[in-house]
């Protein structure tokens, strides 16, 4: 098919924009990590940064020597392996019932739960709550309380309702009962919209911060996003970096903040092209459910 | 005629029960059938109680002076001293609120069109690879939290050091304090949420692009129709229930204005613009102790959610959407 040559200028200004907002996307992340890898005189030069003029480690050596960003990287692991997991599973048990559309008071137990994606106690009660369950300074805080997700868990009954009944039928004649169709029937045929749903929590667990800052006070159970939070925006941690600096490192701080924050981004950019995929095919599963 | 009494069917039941099985006892052995799924059901109702329903006892901590002697039972009612005081006596709830409002609306009024351009425009790519490549890379900040992107956008801003302000000197510009001058901090906070979200956003309209039928347009190439004629009469016309339905889902948050984004960003230097009633819940409540206060701040905004939630609900199904439920 041939284009007429309006349509070629329409396509070159077109592609020209968008390289252009794609650099406006992708810049900033490259520039902290050039920081991150400059000596501090390189890291305060004014200008843009692709890459470092004058490469130094110092940065990444002490970032990744540092004992509390490793503890807070284990918080993070464990909230997001475990907190997953559980959640999945969990979100299956309540997904599955909700799906059977014998279930005695089915549209009761689903009210029950969708009421509370529009109204809840809010920031204080909340706390109050997990301060008389005792979960005030205890990992299970970061497990517990955001163990279902209401929305994922109607995405998923929705899924499961589109199993055909005549699978279950024909378990349910040679003698499964519900737990046995659920594991070896349901959640082999559902795969793809539970590894959607998976990624979607493990960022959510990668990416929270605001219930460590709410709920935990003990520095050995905070998470990865909270130590960043306190290097680059409160600043308590940056002194921590700041014992045996030696003289070519004075004005550490930039270096050492871009550090920090590339280490909390990388797994999520190396997992990215897996989000992507799945990310976006999720979605339009959420925005086709109607 | 059936008369019910002479019912044979019925009769016979009765001969044999002796007596109609009671509502309790048919719900009962129906429960006893699915006796496996409930025991599935079960933890995950016991979760809401705990979880989702829990915070709502404390909710009446807006109608008492929180005493922390006698606990959220125990103190003392107050009627709604709390709800009187934020709206005729205290001198920051006013301005929360409509920090909150302004904010949100402009929230609204540039990123909700934002990721529609963007959508018609990668919609119109003609390179299938560089589409994929431009639809990947506008995604990217979607997937990191604000205390990252913060982070960044601390380092690019600065008034003394930052690239942006590098870039704004060398067209002869004047450099901009963009996160500590309450003048340009609230358009630091829509573009900065532009800059994440945008490229996200595209996904539900790209979707609902695909679904323009080709032969339209061939049809109006016939008609000699010119592309921006055939955006404004094929192309937006197909996707509008889409817009529509987004944009009264949008409404339903007005009250959202960006938790997360602003506690991250912002400093007393711009409380005075970018204070909202999430962030005054969490400075005040927690940090200053002011339990009570704060909890009718947050149940005050639940409600105003709720009932717009309701409401745009109600709006979208008469617009002929599905709605939410």
């Amino acid at each position: 098919m041939k284009h007429s040559r309006g349509s070629n200028l329409f396509q070159a200004c077109l592609i020209t924009f968008m390289i252009i907002l794609c650099i406006v996307m992708l810049y900033p992340f490259v520039h902290m990590l050039s920081i991150s890898f400059s000596t501090p005189a390189e890291a305060l030069r004014l200008g843009i940064h692709l890459y470092p003029q004058q490469v130094s480690f110092f940065a990444w050596e002490k970032v990744l020597g540092n004992q509390d960003i490793w503890m807070g990287f284990g918080n993070t692991v464990f909230r997001t392996v475990v907190g997953t997991v559980c959640s999945i599973l969990f979100m299956s048990f309540g997904a599955y019932p909700l799906s059977r559309k014998y279930l005695p008071h089915r549209n009761v137990y689903t009210m029950l739960i969708v009421f509370t994606m529009f109204f809840s106690g809010g920031m204080i009660p909340s706390y109050f709550l997990i301060k008389s369950l005792g979960l005030l300074d205890s990992r299970l805080v970061y497990i517990i309380p955001g163990l279902i997700s209401t929305f994922s868990m109607l995405i998923l009954r929705n899924f499961f309702q589109n199993i055909p009944d005549e699978l279950e039928d024909s378990a349910k004649i040679d003698g499964a009962n519900d737990l046995r169709i659920l594991f070896q029937l349901v959640l082999p045929l559902s795969m793809p919209v539970i590894a959607t749903l998976s990624l979607w929590s493990a960022v959510g667990h990668w990416n929270a911060w605001f219930d460590a800052v709410l709920y935990i006070q003990d520095p050995s159970k905070q998470v990865l996003q909270t130590f960043l939070r306190r290097v680059v925006i409160t600043g308590e941690n940056l002194s921590m970096f700041a014992a045996d600096v030696k003289g070519s490192e004075l004005g550490y701080q930039e270096p050492i903040k871009a550090a920090t924050l590339m280490f909390t981004a990388l797994p999520i950019i190396i997992v990215y092209p897996f989000l992507q995929k799945y990310f976006v095919k999720g979605t339009m599963v959420g925005s086709l459910k109607g | 005629m059936m008369n019910p009494v002479h019912n044979p069917e019925v009769d016979g039941k009765k001969n044999i029960f002796n007596e109609q099985p009671s509502k309790w006892a048919t719900t009962w052995r129906e429960y006893k059938k699915c006796r496996y799924l409930f025991l599935l059901l079960a933890p995950v109702m016991i979760w809401y109680a705990v979880f989702a329903y829990g915070p709502m006892y404390g909710i009446q901590l807006a109608f008492k002076d929180f005493r922390i002697m006698d606990g959220i039972w125990g103190s003392p009612w107050v009627g709604f001293k709390h709800f009187e005081f934020l709206f005729f006596q205290s001198p920051d709830f006013l301005m929360i609120l409509k920090n909150t409002i302004i904010i949100s609306f402009l929230h609204i009024l540039f990123g909700f069109p934002a990721p529609i351009i963007l959508a018609l425009l990668i919609n119109e790519i003609r390179s299938g690879a560089f589409k994929r490549v431009a639809q990947s890379l506008t995604y990217l900040p979607h997937f990191f939290s604000w205390v990252i992107l913060s982070g960044i956008l601390i380092t690019l801003l600065s008034p003394s050091s930052g690239v942006v302000n590098y870039l704004l000197q060398l067209v002869g510009l004047e450099s901009v304090y963009f996160l500590g001058d309450p003048n340009h901090f609230r358009s630091t906070l829509v573009i900065s949420a532009i800059w994440k979200e945008v490229g996200w956003g595209t996904i539900i309209y790209l979707a609902a692009l695909a679904g323009v039928q080709p032969e339209m347009y061939e049809a109006a190439v016939m008609d000699g129709a010119s592309r921006w004629r055939q955006t404004l009469s094929i192309t937006l016309p197909t996707i509008m229930p889409v817009i529509v339905l987004m944009f009264i889902l949008r409404i339903g948050n007005v009250l959202d204005a960006g938790f997360d984004q602003i506690l991250n960003l912002y400093s007393p230097a711009t409380y005075s613009v970018a204070d909202i009633l999430d962030t005054y819940v969490y400075r005040v409540g927690l940090q200053n102790f002011q339990f009570s206060l704060t909890t009718a701040v947050g149940l005050f905004k639940n409600v105003i959610a709720f009932a717009l939630v309701l409401a745009t609900n109600y709006m979208a199904k008469r617009f002929g959407q599905q709605g939410l439920f």
